[in-house]
């Protein structure tokens, strides 16, 4: 066996058997993606209900609106008496050519929002039916954001947030370690290259990382979540690795610079948690005010975050790898120079 | 000196010192050793022996002086130079979370060599039924007898040991030093520190000495022991003959006596032992002539505290 295969080998078997990377690599980032996923399911989703009675154009115009769940009935008093109870906001009767909204003004906000909404569509039902061109062109555009769905964002987030913390954690406690038990000095006086050393671990880093893609997004899918990849999800590919190497030369400058198992331990810490907070894991940064958003911007879990979550949900093209590639490739190249000038292969 | 011909030194130290801050470390130390050679560091704690054995390693930059090992610098690292030596630092370096048998087979990779002597090497140091169990289950000792294992997983010519028999208990420091014999016997070159003088004079073919970064002595144990020209001294049981019969026999330079013995000191032991066999008070008898310890007492006035 080559050196390079026997030390990815040695280096992964040591990590099946380390219970607690285990566990804070895959058990941890799943329960909050579970807890979260269960907890925020019904936000977000939903939709106005709006009775129906009879049937036509209308009817089915409404329900291709997808902005309502039409609720069928075959008596009016029975769809009426619902809108009277507050069950309901409001009822369509179509009766032929004509179309009549029983609504309750109790409930003003809901009752507003379906009545333009039944108007609009008979509008433009009578337009199309009037056979001239609509002088007014209007088209409705959705803001992305709102319309996902927590699991559509938190996927994404806590993916990332794993592969980071996964990242940063094991590149910087194995040069920590390795360090402190002289296997640096070891393999110094081993006719192997640190490349091929540096290699092994990254290596074994990415596969991590794959392990942790498939768990996550495999259980987000489940319909219980009910994630949705869009069809560009391979576009995440390239921001994935370069993420995952980027968060790998952190961990490696940690590991630099810390001499102590704790050392490490604290650093990693204080690297990754604010990143955590403030780059769209739990929520969507969208939500935060506009000078933690420009704050957010300096951390490169913010634009793995950004850019995993455009193409995996949101379902943006090439361009959108750009901007994370880049920042990520800059933190690589940056990152890495300064670790391997402050490496040391001793402690003195 | 031609590079690494069968006649040449397998390593050639040459004035090399070594100060961190104002402790001077290593501080001159010169020596050779040739090739099959079984060489030993002896000294107390801080004599200085890690930081020598690891500058003829090629793991640090001595200040100044110059080492050649196999006919070259070890320092800066040469790759090329690296398969023929092995090393056994003074903690043992491991992977973690991995077995007995894991470690041996990775530092074979590492080398380039297969895990064909995997096995022979668990045998050779009495590792085979812990070849299951993983390295921070292992003892210390066993610990210790893994990591050389692994130094000679790759069948190195010379082979530097950093205290191999710390932390074993007598039966595993015996098994460790037919280990050794072993290997010396395969025809490798040896350099191994140590704080034992009784074992190095049964081990090495030769030692230097060495406290406060100097080699105060060096030469084989037995041209040490000689060149102290100490008294040999007999001890008996009290009362098996009187302290003025004793003064009388041939060759007793000094008796002694305390509550349970009688110290007799000579320098010509065999006519004073051939007398008390005619006496037969040979009962209880106990020779004892000088070590290296005694050597070690003379050249620093100090009692050797390992
Ligand atoms: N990296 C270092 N930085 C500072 N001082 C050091 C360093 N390494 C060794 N020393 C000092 O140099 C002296 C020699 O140390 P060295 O480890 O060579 O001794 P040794 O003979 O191997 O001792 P021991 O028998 O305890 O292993 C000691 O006083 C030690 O404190
Ligand atoms: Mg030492």
């Amino acid at each position: 066996m080559t050196a390079f295969k026997s030390l990815a080998k040695a280096m992964a078997k040591g990590l099946v058997r380390d219970k607690t990377t285990l566990f804070f690599s895959f058990l941890f980032p799943l329960m909050f993606l579970v807890v979260f996923g269960l907890l925020f399911r019904d936000a977000g989703m939903d939709k106005i209900k709006l009775g129906a009675y009879g049937d036509g154009e209308v009817v089915v115009a409404l329900e291709r609106t997808g902005a309502v769940e039409v609720q069928r009935f075959d008596k009016l008093d029975d769809g009426v008496a619902k809108v009277r109870a507050g069950d309901l906001p409001g009822l369509v009767e179509v009766n032929g050519d004509r179309v009549v909204l029983h609504f309750a003004a109790s409930n003003q906000a809901q009752a507003g929002t379906v009545q333009g909404l039944v108007s609009g569509v008979t509008q433009s039902l009578n337009v199309r039916a009037s056979g001239r061109p609509p002088k007014f062109d209007f088209t409705a555009q959705q803001v992305e954001d709102s319309s996902l769905k927590p699991i559509q964002y938190l996927t994404p987030g806590i993916l990332s947030w794993s592969i980071a913390v996964g990242a940063v954690f094991s590149a910087g406690m194995t040069l920590v370690t390795w360090r402190r038990k002289q296997v640096l000095r070891r393999l110094r006086l081993a006719p192997v290259s640190p490349v091929t050393v540096l290699s092994s671990r990254v290596l074994v880093t990415v596969t991590v990382a794959v392990s942790q893609a498939l768990l996550f997004t495999g259980v987000a899918s489940l319909p219980v979540f009910g994630l949705r990849l869009s069809g560009t999800w391979y576009l995440a590919i390239p921001i994935f690795l370069l993420g995952v190497l980027a968060f790998f030369s952190i961990g490696m400058l940690v590991g630099a610079f810390c001499k102590t198992e704790e050392a490490a331990t604290a650093a990693a810490n204080i690297v990754t948690l604010p990143m955590a907070f403030l780059s769209g894991t739990f929520f969507p940064i969208d939500m935060a005010p506009s000078w933690l958003r420009a704050v957010s911007k300096v951390f490169p879990l913010r634009h793995m975050n950004d850019g995993l979550t455009d193409v995996m949900v949101r379902g943006k093209g090439v361009e959108a790898l750009l901007v994370p590639c880049g920042v990520l490739l800059g933190f690589i190249l940056v990152v890495s120079f300064i670790a391997t000038r402050v490496f040391s292969w001793e402690d003195s | 000196m031609t590079s690494t011909g069968a006649g040449a030194a397998a390593i050639v130290v040459d004035d090399i010192r070594k100060s961190y801050g104002d402790l001077k470390a290593v501080d001159g130390v010169s020596f050779t050793v040739g090739h099959g050679e079984f060489f030993g560091i002896l000294g107390p704690n801080g004599a200085g022996k890690t930081t020598a054995l690891e500058i003829m390693e090629g793991l640090r930059e001595p200040d100044s002086g110059s080492v050649r090992l196999l006919g070259e610098s070890p320092f800066p690292r040469k790759p090329a130079l690296l398969p023929r030596i092995g090393v056994q630092l003074q903690a043992s370096a491991f992977f973690d979370r991995l077995t007995a048998r894991e470690q041996l087979e990775t530092f074979s990779a590492l080398y380039g060599v297969g895990a064909g002597r995997v096995d022979e090497m668990l045998e050779l140091v009495g590792l085979t039924e812990k070849a299951g169990t993983r390295e921070d289950k292992l003892s210390g000792g066993q610990r210790q007898r893994l990591s050389i294992a692994c130094a000679l997983a790759h069948d190195p010519d010379v082979v530097f040991l950093d205290e191999p028999t710390a932390a074993l208990d007598p039966q595993a420091r015996r098994n460790l030093w037919d280990v050794l014999r072993v290997i010396r016997e395969r025809g490798k070159t040896i350099v191994y520190t140590t704080h034992y003088l009784d074992e190095a004079e049964i081990l090495c073919d030769r030692v230097a000495i060495m406290d406060q970064g100097r080699v105060l002595a060096m030469d084989t144990p037995t041209a040490l022991v000689r060149g102290l020209d100490a008294p040999t001294r007999i001890t008996l049981e009290r009362g098996t003959l009187t302290a003025a019969d004793a003064a009388g026999l041939p060759g007793a330079d000094e008796v002694g006596e305390d509550e349970q013995s009688l110290v007799l000191t000579t320098r010509t032991p065999a006519p004073l032992l051939a007398a008390l066999a005619e006496r037969g008070t040979l009962d209880g008898l106990q020779v004892r002539t000088a070590t290296l310890e005694d050597v070690f007492l003379q050249l620093t006035g100090r009692e050797y505290r390992a």
